[in-house]
Formats: C-alpha cells, sequence, structure tokens
C-alpha cells in the first residue's frame, strides 16, 4: 500500500525535464559561439604549455624538477628523487602523455589559485560572504563531476577547456577554504600590534595576514593540486589529453597492464607534488621552530 | 669575520617631539552583551612627558583603558584627548595616520611579526610610513643598540627569550619615534630579576625621551617604582589617583589601604614624600628628596640625629624629616 511513493506523474516529470532541456539548449545556441570565443585564451594557454614542455628537451626537464625540489627542500634525496621518478615514468613511455597532464595540472591549479585566494580573502573579512559561498562550495565538491559536465560539454564541445572548467570547478573549494582559514588564524595579537603602528589595511593583508597564513596556503595548493590529479581520468573522458586517456582505453578493453602503468604515473606525480609542496611549506615555517629540523622522509 | 664594520657614530638623539598631555573624559566601555561595563565615567589627567602608571588586579578594566587611548577599543561614552587632538572624533583614515605618528604601544605577549627579523620588526613602525628599507634599519639598528641588543638584527624573534623579546618589543615602540607611550603590561611575563633590569632601562631611557607615557600593571611594587603619576582602578573606576607616595601614607579608602599595607615602603618612599615644613635644623644629616627611607633612617642612626633636612635637587632646602615620621611609615 505505501511501498511505492506517490511521485508526481510522468508526463510532468517529462515536461519539466523537456523545459530544463529546452531552455538551455536554447541558451546555448544563442550564447554558444560568444562563450567559447570568451573561453579561447584559456585554450590558448593550456595548449601552449603543453607545447612549451613536449618541446623542451628531456633531460632540461629533469634538471628543472630536480632544481624545483632542491629549491623546495633544500635536501638532495628528494631533488634526485623527484628527478628519478619523471625518468621512470619516462623509460616506461609514458613521457609524453605526462607531460600533457601536468599541464593540464599546472594550468588548473594556477587558475584555482588565481581564483580561489581572492576570495579566500573575501571571504576571511566578510562573515556573511562566507555563509553565503560556503553551501555553494559544499555543492562544488559533492555535485559528481559527470554532472556539471554535461552543460559544460554543450556549451563548448569536447575538448580541453570543458575538461580544464570541470578541474578547476572540482579543485577550487579547498583553496578557497584553506585561504579563509589560515587568515582567520592569524595571531589576534600580531593583528593589533599592525593596527597600534597604523597599518593600512593593503599593509596588514600583505605584511602581516598573507605571509602568516602562507603554511595553510601551501597545504590549500597542495590539496588543489591533488584534486586536479585525481580528476585527471574524468576529464579524459571529454577530450582532455594525457595519462587519463590510455586509462579509459584500458576499461573499455580490460588492459590491465595499461590502466596500471597509467595509473601509478599519476600517482608517482602526486606523490612527487605532494613531498615538493610540503618541504617547502615546512622551510617557510623555520623561523617558529628555530632549532628543528623536518623530520619526514 | 675579516673586518666589523664600524660602530656607528653616536647617533645625534633625536630631538624629543613635545609630549602631549592625554585628558580621558567620561570615559566608558560596556562589550556587547557583558553585565556590566568594563570602564565606567573614567576621568584622567595624564600629565605631559611623565609616566603614568594605572594599576589594577584583572577584571578592573586597565588593558580596556589603555586600548580606549588610541581607540584600539571604541569606547561607547566619552572623549579621548591628545593635547589638542580629539581622538574619540578621528574617522578611520586620520585615527591611522595620528596612531602612526603620535603612538607606539608595547605589549604583554610581545606581539613580533614572527616571520620578519629583529630589525625588520624594529624598523616595522618606520616602514609603515613608507620610509626607505636602509635608512629605517639605521634607525632601528640604533635602537637595538640602545635596548642592549646590538648585533641579534637577523635572529627571528622565537629564537630569543622573552626578556630579549621584549627589549625588541621596547625598540620597536621607540624606533616608532612617537611622543605617547602605551605599555600594555609589558614586563609581567618576566621573571622578576629581568623585571627590574627592563625597569631600570625604561627609567633610564625616559630620562633623556620625555615621552608620555601610559604604563599598565597589576603588580603594586612596578606601579610605585615607575610612576609620575598613579592611578589605582576597580571594577571600571577611578579610585584614586595623583602622586605615588600620597596613595601609600593617604589611601583613600580601607580597600587600597589593604592593599598598600604590605608594602616595602622603605625601599618605595622617598624623604620628600614625608618631608614637614620648617628652617634647616643646624648640626642634622642632610638627605636627597630622592633618598628612600631607608636610606634616611641609616643616616639619621648613623649620625646619632632624631633629624635631618631634606635637600631638592637643586640644592634648596625642602623641609624637616624627623627619625619617628620615617620609623612609623616603616613599622607601618
Amino acid at each position: 500500500m505505501t511501498t511505492g511513493f506517490p511521485a508526481l506523474d510522468a508526463d510532468t516529470l517529462t515536461a519539466l525535464k523537456q523545459a530544463i532541456d529546452q531552455g538551455f539548449l536554447a541558451f546555448s545556441q544563442r550564447h554558444g559561439v560568444a562563450i567559447e570565443t570568451a573561453f579561447t585564451p584559456l585554450q590558448r594557454l593550456l595548449i601552449g604549455v603543453e607545447q612549451a614542455l613536449l618541446a623542451t628537451p628531456w633531460p632540461l626537464l629533469l634538471a628543472a624538477v630536480a632544481a624545483l625540489a632542491w629549491g623546495a627542500s633544500r635536501r638532495w634525496p628528494l631533488a634526485l628523487g623527484s628527478a628519478a621518478t619523471l625518468a621512470l615514468l619516462g623509460l616506461f613511455g609514458l613521457w609524453d602523455d605526462t607531460l600533457k597532464t601536468l599541464a593540464m595540472v599546472l594550468v588548473a591549479t594556477a587558475l584555482a589559485v588565481a581564483i580561489g585566494a581572492p576570495l579566500g580573502v573575501a571571504m576571511a573579512r566578510a562573515p556573511r560572504l562566507q555563509r553565503l559561498l560556503n553551501p555553494l562550495l559544499d555543492l562544488m565538491q559533492t555535485l559528481p563531476s559527470f554532472v556539471y559536465l554535461i552543460p559544460a560539454v554543450m556549451l563548448l564541445g569536447i575538448g580541453r577547456v570543458p575538461g580544464l572548467l570541470a578541474v578547476v570547478v572540482y579543485a577550487l573549494p579547498p583553496m578557497v577554504r584553506l585561504t579563509s582559514l589560515g587568515l582567520r588564524e592569524v595571531d589576534r595579537d600580531v593583528l593589533e600590534a599592525a593596527d597600534a603602528y597604523g597599518a593600512t589595511p593593503w599593509q596588514k593583508l600583505w605584511g602581516v595576514q598573507l605571509p602568516l597564513a602562507l603554511p595553510t596556503l601551501m597545504a590549500g595548493i597542495n590539496q588543489t593540486i591533488m584534486m586536479a590529479l585525481a580528476m585527471v581520468v574524468v576529464a579524459a573522458m571529454i577530450g582532455v589529453q594525457g595519462l587519463g586517456q590510455p586509462v579509459l582505453r584500458a576499461i573499455n578493453n580490460q588492459y590491465f597492464a595499461l590502466g596500471l602503468f597509467n595509473g601509478l604515473a599519476i600517482v608517482a606525480i602526486a606523490v612527487v607534488f605532494d613531498r615538493i609542496a610540503q618541504a617547502w611549506g615546512w622551510r617557510l615555517q623555520r623561523h617558529r621552530q628555530p632549532q628543528r629540523q623536518p623530520g619526514h622522509g | 669575520m675579516a673586518e666589523h664594520a664600524p660602530a656607528p657614530a653616536p647617533a645625534p638623539a633625536p630631538a624629543p617631539a613635545p609630549a602631549p598631555a592625554l585628558q580621558l573624559q567620561g570615559l566608558g566601555k560596556r562589550y556587547a552583551g557583558a553585565a556590566r561595563p568594563a570602564l565606567d565615567g573614567v576621568d584622567l589627567q595624564l600629565p605631559a612627558g611623565a609616566i603614568s602608571v594605572v594599576m589594577g588586579l584583572s577584571g578592573s578594566g586597565k588593558s580596556t583603558l589603555l586600548r580606549l587611548v588610541n581607540r584600539l577599543v571604541e569606547p561607547s561614552a566619552g572623549r579621548v584627548l591628545c593635547g589638542a587632538v580629539d581622538v574619540t572624533a578621528l574617522a578611520a583614515e586620520p585615527l591611522r595616520q595620528w596612531r602612526q605618528q603620535t603612538t607606539a604601544m608595547v605589549f604583554q605577549g610581545y606581539a613580533l611579526l614572527p616571520h620578519r627579523n629583529v630589525l625588520q620588526n624594529v624598523a616595522y613602525p618606520l616602514r609603515l610610513r613608507g620610509m626607505p628599507a636602509a635608512e629605517a634599519a639605521g634607525q632601528a639598528r640604533q635602537w637595538l643598540q640602545r635596548v642592549g641588543l646590538a648585533g641579534s638584527d637577523v635572529a627571528w624573534p622565537a629564537a630569543l627569550s622573552g626578556g630579549m623579546q621584549q627589549r625588541v618589543g621596547l625598540a620597536r615602540a621607540l624606533a616608532a619615534d612617537a611622543p605617547v607611550l602605551l605599555m600594555d603590561e609589558p614586563f609581567a611575563a618576566l621573571d622578576p630579576l629581568y623585571r627590574r633590569e627592563m625597569q631600570d632601562l625604561l627609567l633610564g631611557l625616559q630620562q633623556q625621551l620625555r615621552k608620555t607615557v601610559v604604563f599598565i600593571t597589576h603588580d603594586l611594587d612596578e606601579a610605585l617604582r615607575l610612576a609620575d603619576h598613579l592611578v589605582l582602578l576597580r571594577d571600571g573606576r577611578v579610585v584614586q589617583q595623583g602622586d605615588p607616595a600620597a596613595t601609600v601614607l593617604q589611601p583613600a579608602d580601607a580597600q587600597v589601604a589593604d592593599f598598600v599595607r604590605g608594602l616595602h615602603r622603605g625601599r618605595l618612599l622617598r624623604c620628600a614624600a614625608l618631608a614637614q615644613p620648617g628652617g634647616p635644623v643646624p648640626g642634622a644629616p642632610v638627605l636627597a628628596a630622592s633618598a628612600t627611607l631607608a636610606e634616611a633612617a641609616r643616616a639619621m642612626l648613623d649620625a646619632g640625629s632624631g633629624q635631618a633636612n631634606v635637600q631638592a635637587a637643586d640644592g634648596s632646602h625642602l623641609g624637616r624629616l624627623t627619625l619617628d615620621a620615617v620609623v612609623r611609615q616603616l613599622a607601618a
């Protein structure tokens, strides 16, 4: 008697879905070209980074990664390990796909930071904005990414840009949240001192709040990179090139080894990024614990 | 370490800006949701170029009082006048500039910037004003020398002991070159020996700088050592204010009397406070007005005299002092 829930009748639901679909279709037909044009610079940027990486001789790239790791950590094991990891990926024939994925992750992270950090600053200053944005951020993190891929593909077609947007939408919330958290956690006494000596709001933000929040900001950037890497396979479904596409092929054809190699490559990149970012975060905090050394390997 | 940079020539002491007097008129503060006001109807005249100590136990509203002076806390009632400036009437931007130019502050928890080294911390108020880095660093270095921290320029604050950190805090406040110095229990977190050293440092600097200092403390000994003008605060109201010795000799009420009973009067009270009118007593020992009662008692006993002549700093006769009056105070 009460097992079947009294749903709206099928005709109403169909009409509702049709109305939404047709509305969006009309919107995308009317503005599709304009929106696509608006995102052209983003596409150029992504392609530019990708081609620059692919055009770089591999020894130079290995050296650059080692230098980055050393600069962040001042420890040779991390520098050598990072370069060796990348070399191993090349050895397994994953060089080009790895670089394409790197390009996508770098551009997505840069976008997420460029959008997320200012939003986080604004959120830390205006509690009302925080109440407004929080549900939106929750939605971005929990809505299955396939759902917002549909309108993105309808507007922009299959390709790099909708994939990139999907990655940015997914990777943005931790950047916003951790920026806001880092700013709110800054020692009130130090802020009071800045006020007492007549610092402008701008001087307080750049001279006190952001530097003191930097370790938390770094954690946000790290999270953003990890989330972008987690989206590589999903983004591959709508045409983003890189390590994700062989994984898709592997799923469709049950190529276990192919899937494993590419999957492990994504993990390897994640580990390298994570180590470098954490080591850097540690060095940023060295003024807090002047005696201690980073203890983890 | 082939060569040391030559020690900078002793800088001409910066001409002390004429320090303004502070007037607090009917000042009150009630925090949102609080049952009773933190401060209520506070009227104070804090003299220019002198150390005014505001003494009270925790919860007396003394920290709030200090922050009302530079409006880190907004008053609910009343006015603050600094010289001719009505601080309470300033809009945000003029207030910020007034703080930059007029006030410096020292905090109980030091409140140094943890991500900047000692020299950068001291130079901070100057950099906020837009002074070029090299010039600010030069001035900061001189102030570090004045507080006894020459050579720790590049240390992180967290690497220093509490006492050293507060020296940095003091150097920062002095580098700001502001005529008004607000000090919020600056030495409360230091151990007693170091506290005394810092008090001496402050007194020595003040002798040259003559700033208008507002000093908050809960320690009566410290208050009496430093104060030119003493204010006692209880439950957000002024209980007594004026000459520090007068507070000990004529307490305003039973509670203040109770409070000052445990003091070591021989060390805290000075001859000037007990001098009686009357011409010089021939043959009696001569005491400086600033001599403590303990010193006075010793001098009179050594001389075998029941009386002494008190002499002002300029050598003029100030009055008579009897051994009897001194002993009464020591026994109080």
